[in-house]
């Protein structure tokens, strides 16, 4: 027993001592990053409390760990969470509150001291933007108060009849102001973390006994972080959402929905100024819906047989050697960086068609929804092929051999029992092509055109919906025309169809799910 | 027990009992591998028309890959390799001309697990006579799943719910309903791989009495772990060690006078 305890001990020490080194090693290589002071010294020391609480805790058990409630680098943990947590929140909530603070201390009583320091006539105040421009002239004369010249002012305090001398002078007092309270500041956004995180350290301390439950702390924190994590994907998902809702409701407020959803000429070209003689845009969203849903079905008649079919044979015939390699080889295609299909699809794909049309008498557009469906096809085999596969390995063996031993063949044990029961897995499969195919851009921008052109018809080019947001969103834009906001209304209408098919995708696994085991 | 009977007629008169009954199946020199692992050595063993078989022995010792073989079920292991010579009515099923198809048709199969097809529980049974086109109207196929479920044992429990799917039954009706699936392709041979290892008691009784029941159409191979079983349904049993076959004879025999030390030690839970 002594023995174990010995050993215990060294161990400790040496820990100890690696742990004090990797810490050094740490400290060193923020402050080369160039990390803030502050950080520094608030993970240098969260990182002593953890090796502090960890030591302590050792000590107390004394060789004997099962005296200890819980193990000592929870003990550790239990200390950094306790010097960093409460420190980083009061950097967070000061820095915060920082600017507004200072902000409202210099421009809450603004009008009153104006007009007592004669910049002003008495009665009279600051327009809104005025007080702006005031603000940011009292800034920029804290960094230099030179900047802040006569013609600066002038320009800027429209409206208002004021008194340019005295004004300039009011700035400089309350840039310099500004420069003390944000010094004051700063200096508490420094000072007060870091005696927050000493007390912390001092307090936690003293709490570390052989009974203290620092698991159960520190893993109450861990499901903290999680549900943190968890919620930043959430909250940015719901984000996004809002973000395109509220510009397409803008947009809404220009073009009337009807005539977007059911309009079927798109030209979003305006005039550019106001008196400019130009076509009015339509935004007819009709023909980029069909281009879209031409495309994915083109792509969809591609991946969906071919998927499928190399799948099964993946699954029921291919020995596992061959498996093993031709599987990640085919999932290579759906990595394949898309602007390389783009080109594929533009200088090989497209002439070809273009070639075998001609030479068997048809009419083919150089830029055709055929050649960029074909290529997207291509693209998106991995993803039918691939969870088909899965899910036809998913079937149990039994279900197999109950075929079999019925004297079922290959083919009717493949078509008639793996298939609809792997169906949930592979109909995921088709779903996820089809929502790849239909937020797929850059091989369509490359391969099928920018012309918008009401047709079902393969052999000519037409446009896409992802397509369409990139040609309205790239190069300088005014963010507040129907042009730059059709393309939120088109990603509006994008995200709803690919939700939709999630939502389709998910029913139908849940309603299949238990169909066999 | 009518088995009581046999196992008291004079020892002299039991070779001529043997040869007056027709061997169904006749299993001489097998040897089976996994790969470069032999798992059956030299296996000579007949399977004698309707009377039930039974392979014991512990845990690994053969006797299911020694069952797959007579279906060749063993074929869909893409290790695994089959020697000797295998027979039904004479006829070597191993043989190129054999279509393995067929012979299932004519060997069919229960398994360990209860595995009804993720279908209705018509459709289960109906699936067999589908495929090989047993059946030309549907009336046909009404009257022959109706058939097959009432040999089975079942019918009475699911006339009202032949529409619900398979796998909503209880496990000891999902086996009766594997049974029903098999014997309505109409087959000679039933090979049951330890059928009511995943049942309970009550369960395991009702199979067991399916089983005394069908052997007077079918020829039955049964593989199972509990020797109460063997010695409850089976008029033959066979014992397996390590891929051998130690010992077979008339089962009353093999479980009161075992002629090798092994299976006695076996039989009496002294190993395995």
């Amino acid at each position: 027993m002594s023995s174990i305890a010995e050993r215990t001990y060294g161990a400790t020490n040496t820990s100890t001592a690696i742990s004090v080194f990797v810490m050094l090693v740490t400290l060193a290589a923020l402050v080369w990053t160039g990390m803030p002071l502050l950080i520094v010294l608030l993970v240098g020391l969260a990182a002593s409390a953890f090796i502090v609480g960890r030591t302590r805790a050792l000590t107390l058990a004394d060789g004997r760990l099962s005296v200890l409630h819980s193990l000592p680098h929870f003990h550790g943990w239990y200390m950094a969470l306790m010097v960093l947590l409460p420190a980083f929140l009061l950097w967070v909530v000061l820095s915060v509150a920082q600017g507004p603070v200072v902000h409202g201390i210099i421009m809450g009583d603004l009008d009153d001291r104006l007009q007592t320091e004669q910049v002003i006539w008495p009665g009279t105040t600051l327009s809104p933007q005025a007080k702006d421009f005031y603000y940011q002239e009292v800034v920029r004369s804290a960094e230099d108060a030179d900047l802040v010249t006569e013609s600066v002012v002038q320009l800027s305090i429209l409206g208002t009849d004021v008194d340019r001398g005295r004004l300039i002078r009011q700035i400089r007092d309350d840039g310099d102001r500004y420069g003390r309270l944000m010094f004051l500041g700063d200096t508490l956004r420094f000072l007060a973390p870091l005696v927050l995180a000493m007390l912390a350290f001092t307090w936690s301390v003293r709490r570390i006994a052989a009974n203290f439950r620092a698991r159960n702390q520190v893993e109450r924190w861990v499901v903290w972080a999680l549900i943190a994590a968890a919620t930043i994907s959430i909250l940015t998902t719901i984000g996004i959402v809002f973000s395109v809702l509220f510009e397409t409701l803008r947009f809404f407020g220009k073009v009337p929905p009807m005539e977007f959803l059911f309009g079927l000429h798109w030209s979003p070209q305006t005039a550019l100024r106001a008196d400019q003689i130009a076509a009015e845009g339509a935004f007819g969203a009709v023909p980029l819906f069909v281009g879209t849903l031409l495309i994915s079905t083109i792509a969809m008649l591609v991946a969906g047989p071919i998927g499928l079919f190399s799948a099964i044979y993946l699954s029921e015939f291919a020995s596992p050697r061959f498996r093993s390699w031709a599987k990640p080889i085919m999932e290579v295609l759906a990595g394949v960086p898309t602007v390389v299909y783009g080109f594929f699809a533009a200088l090989t794909v497209a002439p070809f068609v273009r070639d075998v049309g001609q030479a068997i008498g048809l009419d083919v557009a150089s830029e055709s929804a055929l050649a960029a469906g074909m290529v997207m096809g291509i693209m998106i085999i991995p993803f039918v092929s691939s969870l088909s596969d899965d899910a036809i390995n998913a079937v149990p063996k039994s279900l197999r051999d109950a075929a079999l031993g019925l004297g079922a063949t290959r083919a009717e044990t493949v078509t008639q029992i793996l298939l609809p029961a792997a169906l949930p897995g592979v109909i995921a499969g088709f779903l996820l092509a089809v929502s790849r195919a239909i937020g797929e851009t850059m091989i369509v921008v490359m391969a099928a055109g920018l012309a918008a052109n009401l047709t079902v018809n393969p052999l000519e080019a037409v446009t896409t919906v992802t397509v369409q947001i990139v040609t309205l969103l790239t190069g300088d834009q005014e963010f507040d025309t129907a042009k730059t906001l059709s393309a939120f209304a088109l990603g509006f209408v994008l995200f709803v169809t690919t939700l939709l098919l999630n939502v389709i995708a998910l029913y139908v696994m849940q309603k299949y799910r238990e169909k066999y085991d | 027990m009518s088995e009581a009977v046999r196992a008291e007629a004079p020892t002299a008169s039991r070779p001529a009992i043997a040869e007056v009954r027709e061997s169904k199946m006749r299993t001489r020199h097998v040897d089976l591998w996994y790969g470069a692992k032999q798992a059956l050595f030299d296996v000579d063993l007949d399977i004698n028309a309707n009377e039930v078989t039974a392979l014991i022995g512990p845990s690994g010792c053969g006797k299911s890959t020694y069952l797959r073989c007579l279906n060749r079920m063993n074929d869909t292991i893409d290790i695994c390799r089959t020697e000797g010579d295998i027979r039904l009515d004479g006829e070597d099923i191993y043989d190129r001309s054999v279509d393995v198809v067929e012979l299932r048709a004519r060997v069919g199969m229960v398994f360990q697990k209860p595995n009804p097809f993720p279908k209705s529980i018509y459709d289960n049974v109906a699936y067999g006579p589908r495929i090989h086109g047993l059946v030309g109207t549907k009336a046909e196929l009404d009257a022959l799943v109706e058939e097959s479920l009432t040999r089975a044992a079942l019918w009475g429990e699911v006339k009202d719910r032949l529409a619900d799917p398979g796998n909503g039954l209880s496990g000891g009706q999902q086996q009766r309903l594997c049974i029903a699936r098999a014997i309505a392709v109409g087959p000679e041979v039933i090979l049951m791989d330890e059928p009511c290892s995943a049942l309970d008691p009550i369960a395991t009784a009702h199979i067991e009495e399916l089983i005394d029941d069908l052997k007077r159409e079918f020829t039955i191979v049964i593989v199972t772990h509990s020797m109460q079983q063997a010695a409850r349904v089976s008029q033959r049993t066979a014992f397996f060690h390590l891929g051998k076959l130690i010992e077979v004879g008339e089962t009353d025999d093999i479980f009161t006078s075992p002629q090798q030390q092994m299976t006695q030690d076996y039989i009496t839970g002294r190993f395995g």
